[in-house]
C-alpha cells in the first residue's frame, strides 16, 4: 500500500529564528524611536499652510513665459554642464572599473582596494561634491561640471566593472594560448565585448546628470539652479512655475532619446 | 550557364563574409557620431569653463587650498550634529514607510498584466514618469515654502521622490512575474482579490522588500541635503557652517555624513542578501 509521507518541516536553527527576532525588534524600536523623536509643530504648519496655499500654489501653476528665453538659455548651461561631466567620468572610469574588475589581474588586494575606492567616491553626495569644488574654484559652472565628474564616476567604475567580470572568459583564454600579448588581448578580446554596454551605461549616466546639474545652482555652481535659487529668494512663485515646466519637458526629452539609443545600442 | 552562377554564389559568399562592422556606411555613420560628441564636449567644456588648462591650472592647485581650510575638522562641534542627524534618518524611515504604503496600488496601476484597462494604465505611468522628474531639492524648496522651515516638508519631498522610484520599480517586478499560478487560481475560481493576495503577493515579496531598503538608501543620501534649503535634518547644520565660512565645522559634518552612508549602505546591503 503506498502511503503518503509528508516531507517533515524543515526545522529553522534556533539562531536563526532569534536573527528573525532581532530585526523585528529593532525595525519596531526604530519606529518607536522615530515617531517619538520627530518634531513636527501641527499647529504652526497648518497656520503657514492655510495662509500660504492661495499665495503660492495658483502662481506656480500660472507659469510666467516672458522668462522662457532667459530660462531655456540656463536650461542649455545645465545640459553643457551635464554633459561635459558625465563624458569626462564616462572616460575616467574606464581605467578605474577595470581596476575594481575581479577577473582582471591578479592581485585580489588591489581589486578589493579599487571596490572600495569607487564605493568611497559613490558615498559623497553630488551636492557635498559641488560644495567641496565651489571653494576650490569660486561659483561658476566649472565647479558644477567637476561635481558631476566625480559623482559619476563612481557609479560608472562600478558599473563598468561589473561589465567586465561578466564578460566571456573563453576568447581571453583562447588568445593567451595562442600566444597574444596583454594588450593584444585587451583591445581585440576584451573591449570589443565591453563597449555596447559601456556606452548604454555612460548614457543612462547622462539622463541621470541632466536631474543632478539642475539642483547644482542651488549651491552656486552654475545652471538652471542658479535660477531657482534667485525665484525662491524674490518669491517669484509664476518663474519657479515656468523653470519646473522646462525642466519636465526637457527631462522627459532626454529620457526618451537616451532610452531610444540604448535600446539600439545594446 | 553553371559558371556564372556558381560565380555569383561564391561572390554573395565572399560579401557575407565581411563583418558588418566594416560595412563604410556604418563606419562613416560612427565617425560623424564620434566627431559629433567630441564638437559638443568641447563646446560644453568652453560654455561651462571646464577646460584641461582651467583643471590643471585652477583646479588642482587650489585643491590644496581647499584642504588646508577643510583640515583639520573641528571635532569640537560634534555634540551638535547628533540631534539633526537623528532627524534626518527619521525623515527617511517616514518618507520610505509612507511611499511604501502608497506604492502599493500606483504599482499595480502601473503594471500591464494587473491593469487591464488601457486608460488608467496610461494615466497611472504617465503621472509617475512626470513625478520623477521634478528634482527633490526643487520640490523641498515648494514645501518649505508652504509648510515652513522644518520636517514636514523634507517628508513630503522626500516621500514624492522615493514613490516615483519605487512604483516604476515594483510596477516592473509585477509585469514580470509568472502569470501560470494566476491563470490556474482564476479557473479555479479566485476573484481578483484572492489572485492578488495569494497568487501575486508572495511573487514579489522579496524584491518588495529589497527595492524598499534600496530606497531607504536614496532617501538618506536626500535627506541630507535637503536641509540644505530648510528642509531639516543635517543638511541645515552644513549651510550654516557654509554660510558663515566655517569650513573645519562644515568638515565634520561631511565626515558624519559620508559615514552614515557608508553605515547604511552596509547594513541595506546585508538585509537585502538575506532577503533574497
Amino acid at each position: 500500500m503506498a502511503q503518503f509521507v509528508l516531507p517533515p518541516k524543515p526545522k529553522r536553527s534556533p539562531l536563526n529564528v532569534a536573527k528573525r527576532w532581532m530585526i523585528w525588534l529593532i525595525i519596531a524600536f526604530l519606529y518607536v524611536w522615530t515617531f517619538l523623536e520627530i518634531n513636527i509643530d501641527w499647529a504652526a504648519v497648518s497656520e503657514r499652510f492655510i495662509s500660504s496655499l492661495d499665495r503660492i500654489i495658483p502662481r506656480l501653476f500660472s507659469p510666467d513665459f516672458s522668462a522662457t528665453g532667459e530660462i531655456l538659455l540656463s536650461m542649455l548651461e545645465t545640459i553643457f554642464i551635464a554633459f561635459a561631466g558625465s563624458l569626462t567620468a564616462a572616460v575616467i572610469a574606464i581605467p578605474l572599473g577595470f581596476w575594481a574588475a575581479a577577473n582582471i589581474g591578479r592581485s585580489q588586494f588591489a581589486t578589493a582596494l579599487g571596490k572600495w575606492f569607487l564605493s568611497a567616491v559613490r558615498a559623497f553626495p553630488d551636492l557635498i561634491l559641488a560644495i567641496l569644488f565651489i571653494v576650490a574654484v569660486g561659483a561658476n559652472p566649472f565647479a558644477g561640471v567637476l561635481a558631476i565628474a566625480i559623482g559619476a564616476t563612481g557609479m560608472l567604475g562600478k558599473l563598468y566593472s561589473e561589465v567586465i567580470e561578466s564578460i566571456d572568459m573563453n576568447i581571453v583564454e583562447t588568445m593567451e594560448a595562442s600566444g597574444a600579448g596583454k594588450l593584444q588581448i585587451l583591445f581585440k578580446g576584451v573591449i570589443p565585448q565591453v563597449i555596447p554596454e559601456f556606452l548604454s551605461y555612460a548614457i543612462y549616466r547622462f539622463e541621470i546628470d541632466i536631474r543632478a546639474s539642475t539642483i547644482l545652482g542651488i549651491v552656486g555652481a552654475g545652471g538652471i539652479g542658479t535660477m531657482i535659487q534667485f525665484a525662491q529668494m524674490n518669491r517669484n512663485w509664476e518663474e519657479m512655475g515656468m523653470i519646473l515646466l522646462v525642466v519636465i519637458v526637457v527631462v522627459i526629452i532626454i529620457d526618451y532619446l537616451s532610452s531610444m539609443i540604448r535600446r539600439r545600442i545594446v | 550557364m553553371t559558371e556564372p552562377n556558381g560565380l555569383k554564389l561564391e561572390k554573395e559568399k565572399k560579401e557575407n563574409f565581411i563583418p558588418s562592422v566594416t560595412e563604410p556606411k556604418i563606419k562613416t555613420k560612427m565617425t560623424v557620431i564620434f566627431l559629433l560628441v567630441t564638437a559638443f564636449y568641447i563646446v560644453s567644456g568652453i560654455q561651462t569653463g571646464a577646460t584641461f588648462a582651467a583643471f590643471f591650472q585652477e583646479a588642482l592647485p587650489n585643491m590644496w587650498r581647499v584642504i588646508e581650510k577643510f583640515f583639520p575638522p573641528n571635532w569640537a562641534v560634534i555634540g551638535g550634529i547628533w540631534g539633526p542627524l537623528g532627524e534626518t534618518i527619521q525623515m527617511a524611515i517616514i518618507a520610505t514607510t509612507i511611499a511604501m504604503i502608497l506604492c502599493i496600488p500606483l504599482s499595480l496601476l502601473a503594471a500591464r498584466n494587473v491593469t487591464q484597462n488601457k486608460v488608467a494604465y496610461g494615466a497611472t505611468r504617465g503621472f509617475l514618469n512626470i513625478m520623477r522628474t521634478v528634482p527633490d531639492l526643487v520640490l523641498a524648496i515648494v514645501f518649505v515654502q508652504i509648510f515652513g522651515i522644518g520636517a514636514l516638508p523634507g517628508i513630503l519631498a522626500l516621500t514624492i521622490l522615493s514613490l516615483g522610484i519605487l512604483a516604476k520599480l515594483i510596477s516592473e517586478t509585477v509585469e514580470s512575474i509568472d502569470m501560470n499560478p494566476l491563470e490556474a487560481m482564476r479557473a479555479s475560481g479566485a476573484n481578483t482579490l484572492q489572485m492578488i493576495a495569494y497568487g501575486l503577493v508572495p511573487q514579489v515579496l522579496p524584491q518588495f522588500a529589497s527595492f524598499t531598503l534600496f530606497v531607504f538608501e536614496i532617501n538618506i543620501r536626500a535627506s541630507v541635503i535637503l536641509g540644505y534649503v530648510g528642509a531639516g535634518g543635517i543638511g541645515l547644520i552644513l549651510q550654516q557652517q557654509m554660510k558663515f565660512y566655517n569650513y573645519d565645522n562644515a568638515m565634520v559634518v561631511i565626515i558624519v555624513i559620508f559615514a552614515i552612508v557608508v553605515l547604511i549602505e552596509w547594513i541595506s546591503k546585508k538585509l537585502r542578501e538575506a532577503i533574497l
